[in-house]
Parts: C-alpha cells; sequence; structure tokens
C-alpha cells in the first residue's frame, strides 16, 4: 500500500502468488488518489478531536479549540428565533383575547402559529383536521356545539388548565355520577331513562318506556343536563336534544353512558406551551367555525 | 515505504491479524469509555430524579418485551426543531436508572422521552386497544391484549432488588414494600401514603407525587395498568425550574 506511480506495464506486474482453479491474482498497488484520501482522511481526524471536544480527560472531556457546544448551540438557536417573533409574541400576549383578530398581522400570526402547536399538540385527541374522533369521546372542535364554552376566553382556560387535570387546581371538573355501576338506579330505570334521552333527541324510541322516564331523568338527571336536556356549560354537561353526541347516539351508547359515567380528560398545557403559544392555539381553535 | 512492507506481514497472517485487530479495538475502548464510568460530570446533578415504582418498572419490562424502542426514541436531542415538537433535551440523568437505556435510534412513531402526561389514561387505552382509532395515518400495531393480561406482581420484589444490585437506589424498604407499592399504585381507593412517602414529592428534592389511578379503567392490574403508568412519567421527573445547563458537558 502506497503511493508509488505505477511503471510496469501490466503483463509485467508480479502477482500474488496463490493460485485457485487456475485463477492468479495480480498483486498492483493500491491507485494513488485512494491512498492519498485515505491519508487524508486520518488527518482530518486527528484535526477534527482537536476542533471538537474529543477525549476524555480525568475532569472531564477536552473541549475542542472552536469552543463548539450543542447545548449552546441550540440555546443560540432558540434565542434567535425567539428574538425574531418577540415583537409579534409580546403583541399577542399583552393584547386583550377578543383583540387578537382586530389586527391583520397579529391575527395572521397567530393563526399560523396556532395551527402549528395544533397539529403538535392537540390533532392526536382531536384529529389532524380538528373533527375530533366520533364516539370515542375526543370532542369535534368545527361546530358550534361546547361542552364547557367556546369564547375565546373559554377556549383559553381549557387550553391552559385541562378538563378534569388532577395536576391542575385551576382545571374544570365535573364527574357524572355511574348510576348502573354503582346501584343507583335499577337496570329498569336506565332503560326507561335511555328511551326518554333518545326521545328528546328526536331519535326512534319506545313511547310508553320513555315516558316513565321522564321522571326518571326528572329525578336523577336534569339537576346537570337541565330541565329540558338543554344542558349546562358550567359544569361541562353535555346538550341531550341536538344530534351531536360525544359518545355516540346508539341506544347501546347512551346506556353505557348512563351506566358506567364517562370522564374526559385533557391534559393542561401551561406548564408545556409558552402564554402566546396557548393564545395562538386558542385563536386557531375559536377560528374553526364555532368560535363564540 | 519499508515499514509499510512490514504490514503486509500481519495482512497474510489471519491469526496475528486478529489478534492486533482485538488489542487496537481495546485500546480504543479503554480510553474512550472506560474514563466516562469515572468522570464525575458525565451524568449531571438534578432535582426531581427518583427511581421508578415498582408498577411503573413493570411497566418498562413490557416496553422492552413489546420492543417499543425499535420504532420510538426517548431521547430529545438538542436541536431547535426536536426541543419545540417535544420538550426539552434529554439530560444523562433522565435515563440514569434504566437499565438498559430505551434511547432507540429510530422513529417510526413520536420521540416518547416526554410523552408523560401529554395525553389522558383513557386516550392511551383508545390508543393501545387501536391506534388508528384515534390516529388513522398511524401505523402502529394493536396491542389489545394487554388489556386482558393479568400481572400478579409476584415477582416485583426481585426485580426491584435486581435494580438495586446494578445501581439503582431503592431502599431496603422499598424492596420490602415493592408489591404493596406495586398494588396501591393502580388502585386509587386504595391507601397510597406509603407509597407516596417512598417515592413522592417528600421523599426526592423536586420531586412531584406518584400517579395513582386505575391506568386501564377496569378492575384488577393488568400489564396495561403498568404500561400506561410507565408512559405517564416518562420526562416528568425532572424539575426544570432548578436546572441550570452546565455548557462543559
Amino acid at each position: 500500500m502506497c503511493a508509488k506511480k505505477v511503471t510496469k506495464p501490466p503483463h509485467e506486474v508480479p502477482t500474488t502468488g496463490h493460485e485457485w482453479d487456475g485463477i492468479q491474482e495480480y498483486d498492483n498497488p493500491m491507485p494513488r488518489w485512494w491512498v492519498w484520501i485515505f491519508y487524508a482522511t486520518i488527518i482530518w481526524g486527528i484535526g477534527y478531536t482537536v476542533a471538537y471536544p474529543a477525549w476524555p480527560w480525568l475532569n472531564g472531556v477536552t473541549q475542542g479549540v472552536l469552543g463548539y457546544n450543542a447545548r449552546e448551540a441550540v440555546a443560540a438557536d432558540i434565542a434567535q428565533m425567539d428574538a425574531t417573533n418577540a415583537a409579534v409574541k409580546t403583541q399577542l400576549v399583552s393584547v386583550d383575547l377578543n383583540a387578537i383578530g382586530e389586527d391583520e398581522a397579529l391575527a395572521s400570526y397567530a393563526s399560523r402559529a396556532g395551527a402549528a402547536v395544533f397539529k403538535t399538540t392537540c390533532a392526536q385527541c382531536h384529529g389532524a383536521g380538528a373533527a375530533g374522533v366520533q364516539s370515542l369521546g375526543y370532542p369535534n372542535l368545527l361546530d358550534d356545539d361546547w361542552l364547557w364554552g367556546g369564547s375565546m376566553e373559554e377556549i383559553h382556560q381549557t387550553v391552559a388548565h385541562g378538563i378534569r387535570s388532577t395536576t391542575d387546581a385551576e382545571s374544570r371538573y365535573s364527574e357524572m355520577p355511574k348510576f348502573g355501576t354503582d346501584g343507583l338506579l335499577e337496570k329498569a330505570q336506565i332503560a326507561e331513562v335511555v328511551e326518554y334521552v333518545l326521545q328528546i333527541s328526536g331519535q326512534e324510541h319506545d313511547a310508553a318506556l320513555a315516558s316513565a322516564g321522564g321522571t326518571v331523568y326528572a329525578d336523577n338527571c336534569s339537576a346537570c343536563h337541565g330541565a329540558a336536556g338543554e344542558g349546562d356549560r358550567s359544569q361541562g354537561a353535555p346538550k341531550l336534544t341536538d344530534a351531536v353526541w360525544l359518545y355516540g347516539n346508539s341506544r347501546e351508547a347512551i346506556n353505557d353512558s348512563v351506566s358506567k359515567a364517562r370522564f374526559g380528560v385533557m391534559p393542561e398545557w401551561a406548564g408545556r406551551l409558552t402564554e402566546d403559544q396557548i393564545r395562538a392555539v386558542s385563536f386557531y381553535v375559536h377560528s374553526l367555525g364555532g368560535g363564540e | 515505504m519499508a515499514l509499510l512492507d512490514k504490514h503486509k506481514a500481519i495482512e497474510t497472517h489471519a491469526t496475528l491479524l486478529m489478534v492486533l485487530a482485538f488489542l487496537t479495538v481495546t485500546i480504543g475502548g479503554l480510553v474512550q469509555i472506560v474514563p466516562l464510568f469515572y468522570l464525575e460530570n458525565t451524568i449531571e446533578d438534578v432535582d426531581g430524579m427518583r427511581p421508578y415504582t415498582p408498577l411503573e418498572l413493570a411497566g418498562r419490562q413490557i416496553y422492552i418485551r413489546e420492543g417499543c424502542a425499535v420504532c420510538h426514541s426517548q431521547m430529545i436531542r438538542p436541536m431547535r426543531d426536536e426541543v419545540e415538537r417535544y420538550g426539552h433535551y434529554s439530560l444523562a440523568a433522565e435515563s440514569k436508572y434504566d437499565h438498559p437505556f430505551q434511547w432507540g435510534s429510530k422513529r417510526t412513531g413520536p420521540d416518547l422521552a416526554r410523552v408523560g402526561g401529554r395525553y389522558s389514561d383513557e386516550w392511551h387505552r383508545d390508543h393501545f386497544f387501536d391506534a388508528k382509532s384515534v390516529v388513522p395515518e398511524s401505523v402502529m400495531p394493536p396491542y389489545g391484549f394487554l388489556f386482558s393480561a393479568k400481572l400478579d406482581g409476584e415477582d416485583i420484589g426481585d426485580m426491584v432488588k435486581a435494580n438495586a444490585m446494578v445501581g439503582v437506589p431503592y431502599t431496603e424498604e422499598m424492596i420490602a414494600e415493592a408489591k404493596a407499592d406495586f398494588s396501591a399504585q393502580a388502585d386509587p381507593n386504595a391507601d397510597s401514603d406509603g407509597l407516596q412517602a417512598r417515592y413522592g414529592a417528600a421523599a426526592f428534592p423536586g420531586g412531584r407525587d406518584v400517579n395513582v389511578r386505575n391506568f386501564d379503567g377496569q378492575p384488577g392490574i393488568t400489564e396495561a395498568d403498568a404500561l400506561i403508568a410507565y408512559i405517564q412519567v416518562l420526562g416528568t421527573m425532572v424539575d426544570f425550574s432548578t436546572f441550570l445547563p452546565d455548557a462543559n458537558r
């Protein structure tokens, strides 16, 4: 292996001396370009360990003459991005929640930044298109049927503190009793109230059972879901008279909801997202169609 | 080039080449890897890190058994795009109680280093049962069998003891109470004071209370309970309010 120029014609080159089935191998030197690149990589390798952090030492590692540091590099990168958007972020945090849409430049930033936050943190449950997951309890954010309210302030509160989160004291909380599992209602009573719910939501139902269910409803359900099934946003009790259903509108699904109750949890995002990100994503959700 | 011609003697002698190559790799390993075991600043000291609870440890075994690391990394690299998507870059201290660590090297699915608390337990249930039901574009296989595989926790004490042997600071008391702690964490109605006293906020500076919930939403302790308990604690231990990044790493 050396970089000497090859001067001999091919037929005068010696062979390696071994033979297999009559095949012999010429003992040509390596191509010179290959040998020189090989030497260059060795020199590059030594230079690299001098320039960048490399060798472990007694109480640390050699830091390299260029002073490169991955942590400083990422901090600088983030700081630079923050500085670029500092003005618009400050404006977003300081302006009244309902005034974000009034400033065209601010609204444009908020809806794009909000869409980015939504796709990273919200889409897993609420869907990439924000339509939620039908019948599984992940709410659709495109319509105007809100569980806890659809104004900017209310959406902001929900994003920041979550729903029924045990790790945030300001989280919204309510709990439906498990009427079947905990034995609060007889099986027959549950069957009746399910028919009643089917009736007030305008679906096919058994009229006799439903009229008996009206009493069960008034005694057990109306305190939260309202006398006429209009729901109550202050405790996240869904409206029962429309065609929008969180866990499905079938007889079985409603029976499950009454018997075992539902307990949808949304994590709080205040610790993970910054205030400007929370405001941006609130604005984005508010602008999807159902904002109030 | 007389020196290089002498190298020919090595290249044409298989055994000699093998012995010398082994020697070279050994020296390289000694110089590069061994000092890391003794350098004080390899793993920085951060507040909040605690050993896994017995239930989380059992979940980690299932995570390893199912090969989750094949598709999910647990390593947020110090780059702006990763920090924006997943959160603060991972610290060496965050996997110091992992034997073996689950950093992974492939992201078919997202990084899970800070997935704890990001989604509700119910979402994890739906997602393990059938990932496509909540994320239609997902290619993750269904893991519904985890919900019917009961865990009795008979071997959990030995598992904790084995981890203590390789350097995880489990106390005698933690080993002795492993089975009780294992059951207490998955039952919100049980007495979890002992569990919290051993692993909770009071036990470790900057620590948080252990999540005590019925993770799989059904009676009894299943593999799903353990796995979700483990997933929900990932990346949530370190108290970043007291963390000052040391540049010399």
